[in-house]
């Protein structure tokens, strides 16, 4: 900095230490934790020191609560959310951005409404929609008594009714949570930043839209890109709510959701060895996109402002 | 806002914002409409007929001292987050500016908790303040003499799910306060240093000033987090209780609906929830965006 100052520089210095001691505490605590045997970890105090245990409760954790499966289910889910969110997201900046037509305010005006709404508050009735993806059409169309005009024209009683439930399956755990306005925001604002004589470049060489965005948008989006990839698949990992209500099958439940069954509860031996190192297993993958992308992240998280 | 130089096609853009339009309307839309409906609607407990009430669900919840009580709840346990969470982001965030050596370092031993879920954060600091295990929960007790024990006392509880909460934000407290302090110009600093300003006097007559638009986002964004993405906190840690000491708005809509399956209750909270945010979000773009100062 500017001026010499010894004494503060120390203290600088020892708070830093400390904050990140009070922050990293947790997971230290529970790497600890999960090295020990039973025994160990449920004495009081338990011993800082870590014991040979680790991969045998790594082992006990992934069996007992069946990780490989839900790991896979979890990776599966956040990938489908990185993905369907850049990809929808990106055409729809690049149609909002690049094309003059009549019911583009409309449209951009319906998407950006929701830009801050979260999944948390209108869980049931997007269950509800989830449950049946047709629900709307059932209800047009008995809004509507289409039935009795089926029926009249069939000359006897019809009844219509399209069920398409999107419960324990990939697709429901991922399309909902593809809706979001942020990353659609995000490349419109990148995308006006793009010098206009680009696009007049590549129309005077012939090029069409799509050619366009894949030679220039594309390439030139390649950091924002990397960006959202590490946030949205973090926000993907780490949903809660969302899996908890539309699995019940534990086989399509995601490894954060699953976690809960290797808690040991009031009448259970203290098997929070086993617990914590399941916490760790599911917590690594994120955690190594973060620090393996960290550029990409901190850019990720200053422009989405997530 | 468009570009000057467009393409022309009349298919085309409609095709290209038909996905995003089509999961929008699917899943924002059609549900917050029927949300909006069915908060005017009593439901028979076998879901077989419906009756319009207008405002009753509406009426009834806001008289509802449970609702009211978890209004405060929520109330109490964001700001108590937001608090926690911003004081120990900044505090480090301006160490961490200090620091000349070791930067990159730093910074990643400071980011990664921001990757946990707050449901496993949950399940890290339930174990560190278990009242007969926890480390942290026996050194209250011991040095403090607290007779610490969340699982029967309301606020011990509520105080637990806000450490849990408030401890994996600080990291992302802390990026957006180290990048808001990195754009203040190193010639302002220097000015003041030479004019005899002590780098506390520097702290608080410049960096805080600059650094207000950051600290007002990060308190709006931090209350949000707290209101809607602890619910996993919340659900692995205490599931509301003891007593429905930490039963926050969001936990008290999938309660409500999912489990006591009160629909038209439970969309009347919805709804409310959304006049919230929507709410915020104006606040945020129109009114307090101007009182802040900005480097610009």
């Amino acid at each position: 900095m500017v001026e010499k100052t010894p004494i503060l520089d120390t203290f600088t210095y020892i708070f830093l230490m400390l904050g990140i001691l009070i922050v990293g505490f947790p997971i230290i605590y529970a790497i600890i934790a999960a090295t020990l045997s039973i025994e160990d970890v449920s004495r009081v105090p338990m011993p800082l020191i870590p014991g040979d245990q680790f991969v045998v409760n790594m082992q006990t954790a992934w069996e007992k609560g069946d990780l490989g499966t839900q790991l896979v289910n979890s990776f599966i889910m956040a990938a489908g959310i990185t993905i369907g969110k850049i990809i929808v997201s990106m055409l729809g900046a690049f149609s909002i951005v690049y094309f003059d037509y009549r019911f583009r305010t409309v449209a951009f005006v319906t998407v950006f409404c929701t830009l801050m709404l979260p999944v948390e508050v209108r869980i049931l009735p997007t269950y509800e929609m989830a449950a049946n993806l047709f629900g709307p059409f059932n209800s047009l169309w008995s809004a509507l008594h289409l039935d009795g005009l089926a029926g009249w024209i069939a000359g006897h009683d019809v009844e219509m009714r399209l069920d398409f439930s999107l419960l324990d399956s990939y697709q429901g755990l991922i399309l909902p949570l593809v809706a979001s306005a942020t990353c659609t925001f995000l490349f419109r604002q990148f995308f006006l930043t793009i010098p206009e004589e680009l696009c007049e470049a590549a129309k005077m060489d012939g090029a069409s839209p799509m050619i366009f965005f894949r030679k220039i948008l594309l390439p030139l989006s390649k950091t924002n890109i990397a960006a959202l990839v590490v946030i949205e698949f973090v926000y993907g990992w780490n949903q809660y709510l969302w899996p908890l209500l539309i699995t019940t099958n534990p086989k399509m439940m995601t490894a954060v959701i699953g976690l809960q069954n290797l808690i040991p509860q009031a009448d259970d031996l203290p098997y929070w060895n086993v617990a914590l190192a399941g916490a760790l297993i599911v917590m690594l993958p994120p955690i190594l996109v973060v620090l393996l992308m960290q550029r990409w992240f901190v850019k990720g998280l200053v422009d989405t402002e997530k | 806002m468009i570009k000057r130089s467009i393409f022309k096609s009349r298919l085309l853009p409609y095709l290209l914002i038909f996905p995003q339009i089509l999961v929008t309307v699917a899943f924002f839309y059609w549900p917050a409409a029927q949300g909006l409906m069915q908060s005017f609607l009593l439901s028979d407990p076998f879901g077989l007929h419906n009756t319009f009430v207008w405002f009753d669900n509406f009426i009834a919840l806001f008289k509802d001292p449970l609702y009211l009580r978890s209004v405060i709840t929520t109330l109490l346990f964001s700001a108590a987050t937001a608090f926690v969470s911003i004081s120990m982001g900044l505090f480090i965030a301006t160490m961490a500016n200090r620091a000349f050596k070791a930067k990159a370092l730093i910074r990643t031993l400071l980011i990664w908790p921001y990757a946990v879920a707050p449901a496993i954060s949950g399940i890290l600091w339930l174990f560190l303040l278990h009242p007969s295990y926890g480390v942290v929960a026996l050194s209250i007790k011991r040095w403090f003499g607290i007779d610490w024990n969340p699982v029967l006392r309301g606020g011990d509880a509520l105080v637990m799910v806000v450490m849990a909460s408030a401890w994996k934000e600080i990291s992302y407290n802390f990026v957006f306060f180290m990048a808001g302090m990195q754009s203040i110009p190193k010639s302002l600093i220097e000015a003041a240093a030479m004019d005899g300003a002590s780098p506390f006097r520097r702290f608080w007559a410049i960096t805080m000033p600059l650094l207000s638009p950051t600290l007002f986002f990060v308190t709006v964004m931090n209350i949000i987090y707290a209101f809607f993405e602890t619910f996993g906190v919340i659900h692995t840690v205490t599931q509301g209780g003891p007593g429905g000491a930490t039963n926050t708005l969001v936990y008290k809509v999938y309660q409500d609906g999912f489990i006591g399956l009160n629909l038209g209750s439970s969309a009347a909270q919805s709804i409310v929830l959304m006049s919230l945010i929507i709410l915020i979000t104006v606040l945020q773009f129109k009114y307090v965006e101007r009182k802040v100062q900005y480097t610009g």
